[in-house]
């Protein structure tokens, strides 16, 4: 298990180095460069902020203090366009936000579309199935950016009972709406990759077994169908991840949340390179590391890959 | 009364291209410490019979008749009571060793799981009784090999895993559902030797469903020939191999190779099973029976007995299945 | 965004080159099993509108997608609601411009994006992963690794950073979104060539002489066809959302320019204004569209996979 874990780490890192300098070379690479504005600025003015930032380096020297500063200090330096503020305290602003109502809709996904797609299984071709599958079918048109708007429409313009933006540790009511247009269309799924592996698994050989050993239906669930019915929401779990990440920032747009999912939008407006890296490393990071946690769930559930 | 009596056992299954007759009218009894065996080509419906029997049906499935365990009816019985049944009276061995263990459990856990249910036994003591057993059926460390998974075996060492399971409990029937046709040839003796054995020191009765008349032969002291969900032919093992009465035992019988064989081919039964979505309304062998009357296409033939012991289900004269001369070749020929 | 089911595309997959053993073409009665599918025929109509309807569309539209009619501009709310009278179907955005012609011209840059999208995608992951599998060997690992790598990239983040450096033109947008796609394209139809390539009957044909590309052409890439088809069927719909995502947060198609995001976007905006016409109409034709597609990638799935046959 210990090298399995070694193993799977020694693709992660460089995997985030190669995220971290192909980012670097795209900004490099960026037309008129960070501090081309509208109104050229003096040549004076122009070298100083360079050298300032460090631009007047070599390229190679640019990127590993970029990525030696992010290693050692966590540091991701200063913004461009806001130089007053560092990129770590946009982060550090906006991240809480976003861990709160991400970790929310992730939980809600996973609980309730594992739950609903197995209950769907186990009772095929009742109501709970033709609910289950009629939800999935019908989500998979409501991404986000759908749900958001309809969210507010009928509980804030009609109904009247949720605020339509904003954000408060405090108030869950805040969180409400958020959560729900996040995690819904990956509730669909999950429930919908739930059923068809819980219906493939209770349709195998092995839960014969267990059936003709006079298990009672509960613990042939419990003990030998939830197991390999998981594997395949494991595995989506990865994608769902990164996809939520990213619709977080439909979330923070629309619901002015407060998220880094605002900041990356209005960076990428201001063309704040800084700033976007960043938030793109930080992403990236917690991507790979919670792949990385997904193998390691999936290797521990699945003996035969365990090595 | 027999230990296991099945009385006009129906299967059916609904499915997307209409009712499929698996099972049709099936009548058999098992004494305790008997062996029954029962052949028949895949879709005979063999092996959908011993599930209606265990209640393992698939959900489309659907079972009638009767089938009464020590006196108790166990067919569309409540759960509850045929969880009690099931591995602590009948227990089962499937076909494939390969699946039908759960891959992510050990070997250990699944084992002990019977007994814990069964026999209240705690954990630490299901699991010594289950190395007990796996070191009954012959596996080498078995105190070691309980930990492993099921991937870590062999087939064959899963089919004695499969049956060490089954056997936990100690039930009065076991019924094994072709237990060796997935296995090499050399590991399909040793298993079967090994039920044997197990069968005699636990004086439990066992159906043998097989379409192996060989594995029949050296085990089974009464045999049921089934085909198109129907009994064909029961009697004894050594009168039915000695004198076949109906056109399809014949066959099957024909089709094993043998060693004293003269000649170079083996004689095959032309044709392939009948489809049970549709079943033809005669007699199902009728189209590759060789001994075919023009009867057999429209009437059904009734199972009846013609010795002690001994029944059949066929239009044609005993006289001329054993003769092995079809009527219809002897008109014609001068 | 909403994903497709890679696991029973693998499994269609897999048992497309099964079934190929038996030399059994996948195209021959799958069409039959198509037609057959209702759900799949009616998503066929529909989808069959909608294109006719951005085809078309501007034709019968009393107003052109950037004209703006002062009568109603600024006061959509009271003024600018669907009507049959003034000309405006659908009615009119806060401009005064007309939200029928916006939703033709939208519809035809998000079908574009979405069939655009989806073809790169399913070229470059096609070609990387026949090749990969028929290559075989290092190279093979080498390739995979790196599909590996890049697969634990958020491609949402790289492709608006790319947009922001490059500009937000419009060819970016359609190549950036085909080529955060291909990944699991090129895998899927790596498994197969991978498969294939070890069957009996490809190594006879090699054996006896067959030279290398005629095998291609007449046994992977047959194949092929049938993953390929579905997949991309599948892959529209998510192209179409991943634009639509773009625009929803003012990253994508520019103005007058105006995409299915950019009208649900615009509409989400003002519906507390009172235009939830604006909303309505370009968020139905983005629902109807996507059903649609599902629909019909399902269908196609279900037709060519050999499964239960």
């Amino acid at each position: 298990m210990f090298g399995y874990i070694l193993r799977r780490l020694a693709v992660a890192i460089p995997t985030l180095l190669l995220l971290i300098v192909f980012s670097f070379l795209l900004m490099h690479a960026a037309p008129g460069g960070p501090f081309t504005q509208e109104r050229a600025l003096p040549p004076q003015v122009l070298a100083n902020l360079e050298a300032k930032y460090g631009l007047d380096d070599p390229l190679w020297r640019q990127i590993f203090d970029y990525v030696w500063r992010i290693v050692t200090d966590f540091d991701f330096g200063p913004s461009f366009v806001y130089p007053d503020r560092t990129v770590n305290q946009i982060i550090a602003a906006g991240f809480p936000v976003t861990l709160t109502y991400g970790l929310l809709s992730f939980l809600l996904a996973v609980l309730v579309g594992v739950t609903l797609g197995a209950a769907a299984a186990i009772r095929q071709n009742s109501w709970l199935d033709y609910l289950a599958v009629g939800i999935s079918i019908g989500a998979q048109v409501l991404p986000n950016f759908v749900m958001a708007p309809i969210l507010v429409l009928v509980f804030t313009l009609i109904l009247g009972w949720l605020p339509g933006g904003g954000w408060s540790f405090s108030d869950p009511s805040f969180w409400i709406m958020p959560v729900i247009a996040l995690g819904t269309s990956y509730m669909a799924s999950i429930a919908r990759i739930t059923r068809s592996s819980m219906l493939e698994v209770l349709g195998s050989n092995h839960i014969r077994t267990a059936r003709a050993k006079g298990l009672p239906p509960r613990k042939i669930i419990m003990r030998h169908a939830l197991k390999p019915a998981l594997l395949p929401v494991i595995s989506f779990l990865g994608p769902c991840f990164v996809s939520m990440i990213t619709g977080s920032v439909v979330i923070d747009m629309y619901f002015s949340t407060g998220g880094i999912g605002k900041s990356f939008v209005d960076s990428a407006l201001n063309r704040d390179y800084a700033v976007m890296m960043g938030i793109t490393i930080l992403v990236g990071a917690l991507t790979i590391l919670f792949s990385l946690l997904v193998d390691i769930l999936y290797a521990w559930i699945d003996p035969k890959i365990r090595y | 009364m027999a230990l296991l009596d099945i009385k006009d056992l129906n299967v059916t299954f609904a499915t997307n291209d209409g009712e499929v007759h698996a099972v049709n009218g099936i009548n058999l009894s098992l004494e305790r410490g008997e062996t029954l065996g029962i052949v028949g080509e895949s879709g005979s419906g063999k092996s959908q019979l011993a599930f209606a029997v265990m209640g393992l049906l698939a959900r489309n499935g659907r079972a009638t008749g009767s089938v009464s365990f020590d006196g108790q009816q166990i067919l569309n019985a409540p759960l509850k009571t045929l969880n009690r049944i099931r591995a602590e009276h009948i227990a089962m061995i499937f076909q494939d060793p390969m699946t039908s263990l759960n891959p992510y459990m050990r070997v250990s856990d699944q084992m002990a799981e019977s007994l814990m249910l069964h026999h209240g036994l705690s954990k630490s003591a299901a699991v010594a009784d289950a190395i007990r057993m796996l070191d009954a059926v012959r596996i080498p460390d078995a105190a070691g090999r309980a930990r492993l998974y099921p991937h870590e075996f062999s087939g064959g060492m899963r089919q004695r895993v499969m049956i060490a399971m089954a056997l936990l409990c100690q039930p009065e029937v076991l019924i094994a559902d072709e237990p060796t046709t997935a296995l090499d040839v050399t590991v399909q003796a040793q298993i079967m030797a090994l039920l044997a054995e197990l069968q005699a020191e636990l004086g439990m009765a066992m159906i043998l469903i097989t379409h192996d008349l060989g594995v029949v032969a050296g085990s089974c002291e009464r045999v049921a020939v089934m085909y198109g969900g129907r009994i064909r032919e029961e009697g004894p093992t050594g009168p039915i191999f000695a004198d076949p009465t109906h056109p399809y035992t014949k066959g099957l019988l024909a089709a094993i190779p043998r060693v004293d064989q003269k000649g170079d081919r083996l004689s095959a039964i032309p044709g392939s099973p009948p489809n049970m979505s549709n079943p033809p309304p005669g007699c199902a062998f009728c189209p590759r029976c060789d001994f075919a009357l023009e009867c057999c296409a429209t009437e059904r033939p009734v199972l009846t007995g013609f010795a002690p012991g001994r029944t059949r289900s066929c239009h044609v004269a005993i006289d001329t299945v054993r003769a092995g001369i079809p009527d219809t070749e002897q008109e014609t020929a001068p | 965004m909403t994903m497709i089911e890679h696991d029973k595309i693998k499994g269609m997959s897999d048992r497309m080159a099964a079934a190929e053993v038996r030399g059994r073409s996948p195209w021959a009665d799958a069409r039959r099993r198509f037609l057959r599918n209702r759900a799949a025929m009616v998503a066929l109509f529909v989808l069959a509108g909608v294109i006719l309807f951005a085809l078309f569309g501007s034709h019968f539209a009393a107003w052109s997608y950037d004209s703006i009619d002062f009568s109603v501009m600024g006061s959509a709310a009271t003024q600018g609601a669907p009507s049959m009278a003034n000309g405006h179907y659908f009615g009119t955005d806060d401009l005064g411009r007309d939200i029928f012609a916006r939703t033709v011209q939208g519809t035809q840059i998000s079908l574009m994006v979405g069939i655009v999208g989806a073809g790169v995608a399913v070229i470059v992951g096609t070609l990387y992963g026949a090749t990969s599998g028929y290559v075989g060997g290092r190279t093979d690992q080498v390739m995979m690794r790196l599909v590996d790598i890049l697969m634990s990239i958020p491609y949402m983040f790289v492709l608006i950073l790319l947009l922001v450096i490059f500009g937000r033109r419009i060819e970016m947008l359609f190549l950036g979104i085909g080529l955060i796609s291909w990944l699991e394209m090129s895998r899927i139809v790596r498994g197969q060539t991978l498969t294939l390539k070890n069957r009996e009957f490809i190594e006879a044909a090699r054996a006896i002489g067959v030279p290398s590309w005629r095998i291609i052409i007449r046994h992977i890439v047959p194949n092929l066809l049938g993953v390929v088809a579905v997949y991309a069927t599948l892959l529209v719909p998510l192209m179409i959302l991943t634009e639509s995502f773009i625009s929803f947060l003012g990253l994508g198609v520019q103005e007058p320019l105006t995409s299915w995001g950019a009208l649900i976007s615009e509409g989400a905006g003002t519906m507390r204004y009172g235009t939830i016409w604006q909303l309505a109409f370009p968020l139905g034709f983005f629902c109807v569209t996507l059903f649609a597609f599902f629909f019909i990638g399902d269908g196609l799935r279900d037709a060519l996979d050999p499964k239960d046959r």
